[in-house]
């Protein structure tokens, strides 16, 4: 069981809440393109020979790739590693790259799944966050890939947008879920350090997140989702049953992850490494032969950490036999007591077998992971 | 004898008291210039840093006149109203006092106490008008204001800059032609009066005297008054810019006695030294146990740093005598000491030294003064903290500490200062004019209500021109609560505060709302109260938290969030917790802050 995670750099505008890496700038992407075909060779060896289940392609902006170069990527990943299995192929794609053409090509590929960044239905939000497509574009773009025949369809939205009211908030969903979609993933606005909306925050040119709104609108999604048959099994993640993201799940479940281009992560089990966060850097070190990663062991605390943080987001939950096996019987005992009044404040359901978040203790996911974190 | 003179400065802060010493010390080639670190007196950081003087020091200079050769000590003494003791006895080992006056700033509160401080002890005032070279200056008018004061002639002010060194050598002839030389008696029982001590790592106390009468031995068996301690005089010397061991020091020199003395307790300020085998029949007058005056809780901000504080507090004691502590613990901070200061500034200076010296940072609680309650079975004793505050059914009274408050001022600052006084419940005594625009207004008030921001607040209303003074005056009986903060119904112990009733509805909201700002929303509402007894007087809501960060968290998201959340809990660490609710530490300091 392991992924493969393919970073493309490459945006055609900025998005103002945005933090990953991209550039704006297309003009090496051919370069890029072929560097990503070496670091396929270079790196073949991370999985260890391991069978192949997920392919993701993300970003930055897929879908600024040619239905030819991705299938060239796909090709050249086959050469070193055994698809066999693969079961998903998912690319990010923008609503204002799916013209019916490109749908087309990319139908002949080996992409199964789209994953769409709609974000939301609304103008004034789409401007405000600097997005590249408008309303139109994101209401015709699903219907128009099902019809071409992609089955498998994710969108993204976002909520906790200054100026986008409950109602709003309530007629976005009603718009998601009237399309031909199986998945959906909805994250609330984080104004992260040194983007523009950080500046514009600061500057009082657009008004700050209001986390009282952004936890209504939480509630809602939660509500609203489950009714519509596609339940939360992850904080910001909604599926039919059957059709939860496989290649995200695994991040959730710790399994081995190659993660390939600039700022991509990897994950063998033990070692986390990322490559250089620098198109051209990448470009670079690739053309001269060289792993443009660093590299971190996680230690024993570290490991039950990520355990923690990142189950507790999940249905599924956190673990009493994952306590033990990542940590021992003391920081059990210590978990259970600190869970014991969580549940007493409703903040979370703890069973015999595992802690799951309740609705009101997934707003809260962050601190509660905190303080079962063990620090040394 | 006839060739010492004894000397100190009188000066306020900033008045170029130091600055004129070190030219004194030059002209004298006491010190090279080269040795010269700007202010040799100040010799702690903290000192230099803010221009004052916290502990007395002396200087011995040696100056040639006439083809006579003369033994000048200079007693340096500390420079603010909290360390009045200390002042008082080093200005009793002087014959003379140079008054220094700030040609552009003219007299201000504190030099006029220590001013009336050297004349009840009879000392020759020589008027210097410092700082001449300043284009602001207005000799003049300031020459008036030292007439008036002193009544002395004009042509008897000598015109100096520390700066350029002008006037230094008319200062160092007038110190020899008007102090008198001291006038003991050589023959009489040693008798030597303590003006100061300093810690030496090495070498123990080391007590700063002056020989009144008879002379001091090396190797000499000696007592101190006070104490009833008797040492053998393993070192004795006189005081250059280092100390110098002699074989005696004679009568009216100002030396030094080594003694192998580990704690400062045993060195009072103003105890006399005698030979055990010849002692002098009383000790020389004026000698008090010096009691502090404001008490607060110093807590480590680590609760795991208790004993690291304790030794520090402890080294810090061996050196400053004045500072009293005992244990104590709360709920809120864990174990921590109730100390004991001379005053606010004090207290500042043993924080300040705690995290310089010691690399101990510290949570201190809300200063109160000493309070004597009196209770109804007729026992009676002193609260020196809010939680030894008796059950107000079993209290007959209470009674608080006033003070005798002078503030100097331009008189345009009269109203503002008037009302602020007032305010603090403060009655006026006198107003008088020094010269046509300088007024000194004498209030008594009450004592804890100089604890709280009074001398920034006075400072900020009279755009830094007020200067202020205090003496103790005594008890009164008053009307006094305990303010109790509870956070969701759990009283904060270390936030609670001794306050007069009158103030404490104004104090309670203030300190409510300031945590309000300072505590950060919870995953639960929290209620604020303040409260005397039962009763609730003020609340402010910090309403619960609905969410903290929902973002998605994908590959490369897993190990920085990881990363932050593990800073963030290590951050918490140190936070406090009551009951439930997480405290910050800043919370617990600004409270001695607020408006």
């Amino acid at each position: 069981m392991a992924g493969i995670y393919l970073h493309i750099p490459f945006c055609r505008q900025a998005c103002h809440y945005c933090d990953f890496h991209f550039s704006t700038s297309h003009k090496n992407k051919d370069e890029f393109v072929l560097s990503l075909l070496k670091e396929i060779e270079l790196r073949r060896d991370y999985l260890q020979g391991e069978k192949i289940d997920t392919i993701y392609f993300g970003g930055g902006t897929p879908s600024l790739l040619s239905a030819d170069e991705i299938a060239r990527i796909i090709d050249r990943l086959q050469q070193f590693h055994d698809l066999s299995g693969v079961k998903e192929v998912t690319l990010e794609a923008n609503p204002d790259d799916l013209t019916a053409t490109y749908l087309r090509k990319l139908r002949h590929t080996a992409v199964n799944r789209l994953s769409i960044g709609i974000q939301s239905f609304r103008d004034q939000d789409l401007k405000l966050m600097n997005r590249a497509h408008d309303s139109k574009q994101a209401q015709r773009c699903v219907p128009e890939a099902a019809d071409i025949g992609f089955e498998n369809v994710t969108i993204d939205l976002i909520y906790g947008i200054p100026g986008l009211s409950q109602s709003d908030w309530q007629r976005n969903l009603e718009t998601a879920l009237l399309l031909p979609i199986n998945h959906l993933s909805s994250y609330c606005l984080t104004v992260e350090p040194k983007t523009a909306l950080a500046f514009q925050v600061n500057k009082g040119k657009v008004p700050a997140v209001n986390d009282d709104e952004a936890a209504d609108q939480f509630d809602y999604l939660i509500s609203f989702t489950e009714a519509a048959g596609m339940p939360w099994y992850e904080v910001s993640n909604f599926a039919k049953p059957g059709f939860e993201s496989k290649h995200n799940s695994s991040y959730w479940t710790g399994a081995r992850y190659l993660g390939l281009g600039p700022a991509a992560h990897s994950f063998n089990g033990k070692n986390r490494s990322w490559n250089v966060k620098s198109n051209a850097g990448y470009i670079q070190q690739i053309n001269e032969n060289i792993l443009p990663s660093e590299e971190e062991t996680l230690t024993a605390e570290e490991r039950f950490n990520e355990v923690v943080l990142t189950s507790l987001r999940t249905r599924k939950g956190l673990t009493l036999a994952d306590i033990r096996k990542y940590g021992n019987e003391n920081t059990l005992k210590s978990i259970l007591e600190i869970a014991r009044k969580k549940a007493d404040r409703e903040l979370l359901e703890l069973g015999d077998e595992k802690i799951v978040l309740t609705r009101k203790g997934l707003l809260f996911a962050d601190a509660i992971a905190s303080e079962f974190f063990i620090t040394t | 004898m006839e060739n010492i003179r004894n000397f100190c400065i009188i000066a306020h802060i900033d008045h170029g008291k130091s600055t004129l010493a070190d030219r004194l010390l030059e002209y004298t080639n006491t010190v090279s210039k080269k040795d010269l670190q700007a202010q040799v007196l100040d010799d702690m950081d903290l000192e230099r840093e803010r221009g004052i003087t916290i502990k007395s020091h002396a200087i011995q200079m040696n100056y040639e006149l006439d083809g006579k050769k003369y033994i000048l000590n200079l007693i340096d003494t500390p420079g603010h109203v909290d360390f009045s003791y200390e002042v008082s006895r080093s200005i009793a080992a002087c014959e003379g006092a140079l008054l220094i006056v700030d040609a552009a700033q003219g007299i201000q509160a504190q030099t006029i106490s220590n001013l009336y401080l050297a004349l009840e002890n009879d000392l020759t005032i020589i008027p210097i008008l410092n700082k001449i070279d300043l284009p602001s200056a207005e000799p003049e008018l300031v020459k008036d204001q030292i007439v008036d004061l002193l009544g002395c002639e004009r042509e008897e002010i000598i015109p100096a800059s520390g700066k350029t060194g002008m006037g230094v050598m008319d200062i160092l002839k007038a110190i020899i032609a008007r102090i008198p030389a001291p006038k003991g008696n050589p023959n009489a029982p040693l008798k030597a009066l303590i003006f100061d001590s300093v810690f030496n790592s090495f070498r123990g106390i080391i007590a700063y005297y002056k020989v009144i009468d008879g002379e001091f031995r090396k190797g000499a068996h000696v007592k101190f008054f006070a104490t009833g301690s008797q040492y053998h005089a393993d070192e004795i010397g006189i005081l250059k810019l280092d100390k110098a061991p002699r074989d005696v020091v004679k009568t009216g020199d100002v030396g030094y006695i080594i003694s192998g003395i580990k704690d400062a307790k045993e060195v009072k300020v103003g105890d006399t030294i005698t030979n055990v085998n010849d002692p002098c029949l009383s000790a020389i007058e004026g000698f008090e146990d010096v009691k502090p005056m404001v008490f607060a809780g110093i807590y480590p901000v680590d609760t795991e740093d208790y004993e690291e504080l304790r030794f520090s507090i402890e080294k810090l004691q061996l050196n400053d005598a004045s500072l009293v502590f005992e244990p104590e613990s709360s709920a809120a901070l864990g174990f921590g000491f109730r100390c004991g200061f001379l005053g606010m500034l004090h207290m500042e200076i043993i924080q300040e030294r705690l995290e310089r010296e010691f690399n101990m940072t510290v949570i201190t609680t809300v200063p109160n003064v000493s309070y004597h309650a009196y209770l109804t079975n007729g026992e009676e004793f002193v609260v020196n903290n809010p939680s030894d505050f008796p059950d107000p059914s079993k209290m007959d009274r209470i009674e608080e500490p006033y003070i005798k408050a002078t503030i100097i001022t331009k008189s345009e600052f009269i109203g503002p200062i008037m009302s602020l006084c007032i305010n603090k419940r403060g009655v006026i005594m006198n107003q008088s004019y020094l010269t046509t625009d300088r007024v000194e207004l004498i209030f008594n008030m009450p004592m804890a209500e100089i604890v709280f921001d009074f001398y920034d607040k006075l400072k900020s209303i009279s755009k830094g021109y007020a200067s202020f003074d205090y003496h103790q005056i005594g008890y009164q009986k008053s009307d006094l609560v305990r303010l109790d903060i509870r956070l969701n119904g759990e009283p904060v112990d270390a936030l609670s505060a001794l306050i007069h009733r009158d103030n404490s509805f104004t104090f309670g909201k203030k300190i409510c709302e300031k945590l309000k700002e300072l505590i950060t929303r919870q995953q639960f509402e929290i209620a604020i109260q303040a409260a005397i007894g039962a009763k609730i007087i003020a609340r402010e809501t910090i309403k619960a938290l609905r969410k903290d960060v929902t973002a998605k968290c994908y590959g490369g998201d897993i190990s920085r969030k990881r990363k932050l959340l593990e800073k963030q809990k290590e951050g918490k660490k140190r936070m406090r917790q009551v009951g439930s609710v997480e405290i910050p530490q800043q919370a617990f300091l600004a409270v001695l802050k607020l408006d």
